[in-house]
């Protein structure tokens, strides 16, 4: 019993990681590969969101309860990068637009100046509310002109038109600017005012994203975004593809008539080329994946590293040795949500469709935050490990919730009415189930499933 | 017309749309900040399931009420869901208290940073709150209130004084300041009069003295989850009789909450209830479309074409977290010099 103990502890990583890669061999084989790949390639999205909180969290002790705000910021910039240009939109309204968007910057920039330069505050004060009608009265009459534009189907300028790769480190860009803003107002100040600045930014990315169609199409959503990978009808129609697949298929096909051959064939085609996108999908992001890992453990073992645990684990004696403690939260809080943020746009690549009501607290802030405490906060691999714990048991516990409604329906006799309810409401007990797991961790093994090997205490 | 009428008639228009609802929404929120800075001064941690609790208290005065409208326990003229308030509140005491003695009380008892702590425990009450109220009332918006609407209502009131404008009493406006002021003022007499209350305010002040002079923490731990119970069920309640119970709109509230206590000093009673319609008036304010109040006051030729809306409805939020972002630049301590701006 013992000795079973010191191998687990021994090899904990290989043991967890060993057990998740055949509990997704087992989906793959008896549902099926296109599911399991599905459920692994959300994994490692959510992976690489993880990271980025375990960055902040476990890195530095910073929390964030707005990463599904970064996480949309990604999204959006897949929209505005890899979109092509809607040409009339922008004739109909682009210039006025921008204008008001130039004149909402000037507003800002000149209130934050004259406040500087110290002068008279109900003067600048009057300055800006100007300003801002300006900017409102060109806005509001550019957002029309750009929504009455064929809304049916476009309603927005669309994007730029440029390769997704780039709406990838733009979406990271974009995450990394709205931290950096929050941190400098928030770090420094109490632990809670971070957290309660993160769900305020968060639910406001969310609101404008929702309410300015001229921007990404609001509730309307954008659907078609370019893909990084093939589409699956090219693959099925390739001369190579198919006779990759006939040769794999060799010997079963041998045995079947001509007709039959074809029919079959085709059947196999297909499936494999939705497997073969996602499987394209999955070496994206491993690589994506790999390089964050290996970039933050350097860092984490590097001076650098130490110098932030140091930070984590004693602020006031990091202090006393001359480190700026807010000028080094700034920058993990910065590079935490810059990769959620990267997460986000590949998110959305993913799916190929932007829909904003698809962001949920829930699902984009709190389950990366089991995911990260689950697996130990402070590890990387941890981070990684959790993601694919609980996206699996997120996606299955759908399913298994109805079936055990339904073997409980099959036992009682007249549990009707009751047993509708129950089904239409179960999923609402995700949350109740996430919440326990977090709580149950937090208390029973606080350090998570692989914890941090060199925290100090 | 003369125009002293329209000016009487503008300042009607502004009662009815802007200060009654500000006054009532002021009030909704005062308490629940007044719940936050509770659970803020004696347990050191800011409470996030707070929203959720509301939503859980609400959702006890919904099923109770139903109950009692079904067994014909009513008093007409009365929104059932007031006599249900007492029942509640003993029901959220026995959650809350229960939700300490589960996830809190652990915490307390090792030395570790305890905003941390509190923040990350508290949201993962609020999800398992969240959770149980949409799986008993579904996610869905729905109105619960019953007896007479209107105190007075617009026809009556223009009846009465012959103005353009009429003023609306709502019943739930007029239950939301009446309950909130005796609230408020039965917090206060606790706080600053009674023995637990005095006890309660050295905890705040200093952990250690407090205990040293034979303070039982237990104790005024219990004792704050009980006020808390009482002012998080009827700032629920009352709230949900005047917009409607939606869970969603229950857990965003936290926004306006969190600002209202940043806003006048965190760890202040008096800073809440002050933040409260600091925020309360600022968001009807600047979301309320002005074109009919204009129109009352300008000459003809300056009537104003559009709504004269500064912010739109839907950013109602933002506004809350502006104010959150402008004190934490200018005043971090807020109105009423809260206790702490950097972690202890």
């Amino acid at each position: 019993m013992n000795n079973i103990k010191t191998i687990w502890e021994a090899n904990k990583a290989i043991v967890s990681f060993t057990i998740m890669g055949l509990i997704l061999l087992f989906v793959g084989m008896n549902q099926s590969w296109a599911l399991a790949l599905g459920i692994f390639n959300m994994s490692l999205i959510s992976a690489i969101m993880a990271l980025g909180v375990n960055i902040q969290w476990g890195y530095a002790g910073l929390f964030n309860v707005g990463i599904m705000g970064f996480a949309a910021l990604g999204g959006v910039s897949v929209v505005l990068i890899a979109q092509q240009p809607v040409t009339e939109a922008i004739d109909a309204g682009g210039m006025k637009m921008f204008f008001a968007l130039i004149m909402g910057a000037i507003t800002i920039i000149g209130g934050i100046f004259l406040n500087r330069f110290g002068v008279n505050k109900w003067l600048t004060a009057l300055l800006v509310i100007i300003g801002y009608l300006i900017t409102r009265y060109y806005f509001s009459e550019a957002a029309e002109l750009i929504e009455a534009v064929d809304p049916a189907i476009t309603g927005y300028l669309g994007g730029f038109g440029l390769p997704v790769a780039f709406s990838w480190i733009v979406g990271g860009l974009a995450a990394a600017g709205a931290a950096w803003w929050i941190g400098k107002i928030t770090l420094g100040l109490r632990t809670d005012y971070l957290a309660i600045a993160t769900l305020g930014i968060s639910e406001i990315i969310l609101y404008v994203i929702k309410n300015e169609d001229w921007f990404v199409r609001g509730l309307k959503n954008v659907f078609g975004l370019p893909r990084p990978v093939p589409y699956e009808v090219d693959m099925q129609q390739s001369d190579w593809f198919q006779s990759l697949i006939a040769w794999l298929h060799k010997s079963e096909l041998q045995l079947l008539t001509q007709s039959e051959q074809v029919e079959r064939l085709g059947d196999y085609v297909r499936e494999a080329a939705v497997v073969f996108v996602k499987l394209c999908y999955s070496g994206l992001f491993i690589a994506i994946l790999g390089a964050f890992i290996i970039l933050s453990n350097l860092a984490l073992n590097s001076p650098w590293g130490r110098k932030v645990r140091a930070i984590r684990d004693n602020e006031v004696a990091a202090s006393a040795m001359g480190k700026n403690i807010k000028r080094q939260h700034l920058q993990i809080f910065v590079i935490g949500s810059g990769i959620v943020g990267v997460a986000g746009a590949l998110l959305v690549t993913y799916d190929g469709i932007f829909i904003p009501t698809a962001y949920q607290p829930l699902r984009f802030t709190f389950l990366i935050w089991v995911m990260v405490i689950l697996g130990g906060s402070g590890n990387n691999l941890g981070s990684v490990l959790g993601a694919f714990i609980i996206w699996f048991i997120w996606i299955q516990s759908g399913p298994m919730g109805l079936w055990v409604v339904e073997m409980l329906g099959n036992n009682m006799q007249d549990g009707g009415a009751l047993l509708e309810f129950i089904e239409e409401r179960v999923h609402y007990l995700r949350l109740v189930f996430m919440g326990t797991i977090l709580l149950l961790i937090m208390r029973f093994s606080p350090g998570g499933i692989l914890p941090e090997k060199n925290k100090e205490l | 017309m003369s125009d002293s009428i329209d000016i009487i008639n503008a300042l009607a228009l502004l009662t009815n749309f802007v200060i009654l609802p500000g006054l009532s929404y002021g009030s909704q929120l005062a308490l629940g900040a007044l719940a936050v800075t509770l659970v803020y001064s004696i347990l050191r941690f800011s409470n996030f399931a707070q929203g959720d609790s509301m939503a859980f208290g609400t959702m006890l005065v919904i099923f109770l009420s139903g109950y009692m409208i079904n067994q014909g326990w009513t008093i007409s003229g009365v929104p059932t869901a007031l006599l249900a308030i007492p029942i509640a509140i003993i029901g959220m005491s026995i959650y809350l208290l229960l939700m300490d003695r589960l996830v809190y009380k652990h915490y307390r008892g090792i030395k570790i940073k305890q905003s941390i702590v509190g923040i990350t425990a508290s949201i993962g009450v609020m999800f398992i709150t969240g959770g149980i109220v949409r799986f008993f009332l579904g996610a869905s918006a729905q109105r619960f209130g019953d007896g007479e609407r209107f105190i007075f209502s617009v026809r009556e009131f223009k009846a009465f004084t012959g103005l353009q404008q009429g003023i609306a009493l709502k019943t739930s406006q007029f239950l939301t300041i009446t309950l909130a002021i005796l609230l408020v003022a039965f917090l206060f007499y606790f706080l600053q009069k009674t023995k637990t209350g005095k006890a309660m305010r050295a905890y705040s002040d200093n952990k250690e003295l407090a205990l040293l002079s034979g303070i039982d923490p237990d104790r005024v731990v219990r004792i704050t989850w009980l006020l808390v119970a009482l002012l998080t069920t009827i700032a629920g309640t009352l709230y949900g009789l005047d917009k409607g119970f939606a869970p969603q709109q229950y857990h965003l509230l936290l926004l306006p909450i969190f600002a209202s206590v940043i806003v006048g000093g965190i760890g202040s009673p008096l800073g809440a209830i002050a933040g409260a319609f600091l925020v309360a008036f600022s968001e009807i304010l600047l979301t309320y479309a002005y074109k009919k109040f204009l129109i009352y006051l300008l000459p003809l030729s300056m009537h104003p074409s559009s709504l004269v809306q500064l912010i739109g409805t839907e950013y109602k939020y933002a506004i809350s977290f502006v104010i959150l972002v402008i004190v934490l630049l200018i005043r971090p301590t807020g109105i009423f010099k809260g206790k702490v701006i950097v972690d202890e």
